[in-house]
């Protein structure tokens, strides 16, 4: 801030600032839920149902972890030409603490059964379609570009995950009641997908970021049309976590993320400054 | 190798006077270099022979996830994690290539899935080994994958053909990581001492049980002559130990690593470096079961295969539910 001498050019300034901030934050947002997916799906790894579903999550997973290196990459030049330092993927990646990350809540989750991973990986992609899609037509170049080439990857996952809901839903007794438990269980945890706060909304008025608000509608239609094909029931829309602004996005997470950060953090901090 | 000691069931390799007609016209093509597809005519020993030396091979593939899938959440940079992540990708499609060229002779894949799991089959034995830091990683990727690719180049020329194609994109995909294998290596050495300590660590401990996979000496390799007859087994164990040696130790050198053996020394008469004595009493233990991993891995397999069941008998039934109604449709 200037001593106040010349406040109007400090003041364009700061608004400058603020948005290259918002955007920095926004690209967090959109890069460290992919990331921290990818790296629950990295747990899968050697344990699938079936070899062929092993190769698909890790192929999902690499997919994933591209889109976070371009986010979290990009986040860091945007980083640059305001903080006046410049942080790269992976020291945004291994060096932040679990307050600092910006996924949805939703992504953090534990695997559990591979109903639950599958049910997962279908409200997440459902919803990422529908985001990248729109960041398609983003005033920010980068932004789009980014967006354009993950929606190509993304529209095969939801195919994907979406034809695992069907199988298991309208499979066994079993399955179906698994699958049903999976949905029930992290429907609180779609809430926040559609909740704009205030850093999101300016970088809607500017055109740079996709209106979540705007997504429920056509959400809710993919979801709930897939899941009566799965004959799977859509639970009430009851209490959503992530509300009143502490969210995932805001940067307050369920307790999961820390344990999940401890593990995939521990080499870059065990050994400050290494290169690997 | 990926696939040790096989045996082929048979005590001896028959002379001409001993074979049938039908063996003698078998061996004059495999001496032709003619390959052999899966519908024509093969002894029964010979597809034995191969089920068993395919099928440990894609055991291998698969099994050989877990040490490397035991890395994978705590690969240290963004980079590493997704060619860690691709590596293993293509096991697992390796394993499945394998497992289909193996289907060609005439068993099923739950059959063979069920033989590793009862520990009828078995699985290359340095996979009993654990990963206890990131540079074994890299130790893997050079050393294990290095003494793959070298067994499974002249594999490629092998007699049956499923095999020798599945070999050929599988070599392929192996020189990719060992190249990345040594990259880490390369990585590790040029950094910090203590990085540097993590890659002579990982090799210590890893330079011996890549030298065991290439099976026992020729002297006791007992199934390795008919083997060699049907050309399903091209080198001698020996022989590719030895390339393997040649190979290994200018990389280590460049490295700036010691190999874990005093007597390793150039001989210039011959050609070659010669080694030390290799602890076969530790390789006989680790094929018993008595690795510091085998249980682990194991039990990590069958309860993915376990807890995964209810995920095959839906996508089962799912079909079988598709496929009736649209029946009726």
């Amino acid at each position: 801030m200037g001593a106040g001498i010349d406040t109007a050019v400090d003041t364009a300034t700061d608004a400058e600032m603020d948005n290259e901030r918002r955007l920095f934050d926004y690209l967090l947002r959109l890069g460290d839920s992919p990331l921290v997916l990818a790296q629950r799906l990295g747990e899968w790894v050697g344990k699938g149902p079936i070899i062929e579903e092993d190769l698909a999550l890790t192929n999902v997973g690499l997919d994933l972890i591209g889109q976070a290196r371009l986010w979290l990459s990009f986040a860091g030049e945007v980083e640059a030409r305001y903080a006046g330092k410049r942080r790269d993927e992976d020291q945004l990646a291994f060096l932040r603490d679990s307050g600092e990350f910006r996924n949805l809540l939703l992504v953090e989750q534990p695997n559990g059964n591979y109903g639950d991973t599958t049910a997962r990986q279908f409200l997440f992609d459902a919803w990422h379609l529908l985001v990248l899609r729109a960041l398609a037509d983003s005033a920010d170049p980068r932004v789009a570009e980014i967006a354009v080439k993950g929606a190509k990857e993304v529209a095969y996952h939801v195919e994907r995950s979406g034809d695992w809901i069907i199988r298991l839903g309208d499979g066994t007794d079993e399955s179906h009641a698994k699958m049903q438990a999976a949905i029930d269980g992290l429907w609180m945890y779609t809430g926040e997908m559609f909740r704009a706060d205030a850093t999101e909304l300016a970088l809607v008025d500017a055109g740079v970021a996709a209106d979540v608000r705007a997504l429920e509608a056509p959400w809710r239609q993919t979801v709930e049309a897939l899941l009566a094909e799965a004959t799977i029931a859509v639970p009430a829309s009851g209490f959503m976590q992530g509300g009143r602004g502490r969210g995932g996005k805001q940067g307050v997470h369920t307790e999961h993320l820390g344990h999940l950060l401890a593990e995939m953090q521990f080499l870059p901090r065990a050994y400050p400054g290494a290169r690997w | 190798m990926y696939a040790q000691m096989v045996d082929t069931g048979v005590r001896s390799v028959k002379g001409q006077a001993e074979m049938t007609t039908e063996e003698r016209a078998f061996q004059a093509r495999i001496d032709a270099d003619i390959r052999i597809e899966p519908k024509d005519w093969m002894p029964e020993a010979y597809r034995r022979t191969l089920i068993r030396q395919v099928s440990q091979h894609a055991h291998s593939e698969i099994v050989g996830m877990l040490p490397e899938g035991n890395w994978v959440t705590r690969a240290p940079s963004l980079k590493r994690k997704a060619i860690l992540m691709a590596k293993i990708q293509d096991e697992a499609g390796h394993g499945l290539y394998l497992y289909s060229a193996a289907e060609t002779l005439g068993i099923t894949r739950d059959q063979m899935v069920a033989d590793l799991h009862s520990g009828k089959a078995k699985y290359s034995s340095i996979f009993n080994y654990p990963t206890l830091s990131w540079a074994d990683i890299g130790a893997i990727g050079w050393l294990v994958d290095g003494a793959a690719i070298m067994n499974q180049i002249p594999l490629c020329r092998c007699s049956f053909g499923p095999y020798a194609r599945a070999m050929v994109r599988i070599c392929k995909e192996e020189s990719f990581h060992q190249r990345q294998g040594y990259d880490i290596m390369l990585s590790l050495s040029r950094g910090t001492a203590e990085q540097k300590a993590m890659a002579q660590d990982a090799l210590n401990r890893w330079w011996w049980p890549s030298l065991m996979m290439f099976g026992p000496p020729d002297a006791e390799s007992v199934h390795s002559a008919q083997s060699a007859a049907w050309k399903i087994k091209i080198l001698s164990n020996d022989e590719l130990r030895q390339r393997f040696v040649d190979q290994t130790v200018p990389q280590a050198d460049y490295l700036g690593i010691t190999m874990p053996d005093p007597d390793l020394q150039w001989n210039p008469e011959r050609n070659h470096y010669e080694f030390g004595a290799i602890d076969w009493s530790e390789f006989m233990e680790v094929l018993k079961g008595n690795g510091p991993c085998n249980r682990d891995r194991l039990a990590t397999r069958v309860k993915a295969w376990d807890d995964g069941a209810w995920v095959r008998d839906a996508a089962m039934a799912h079909a079988a539910k598709r496929a009736s109604r649209q029946q009726v449709a």
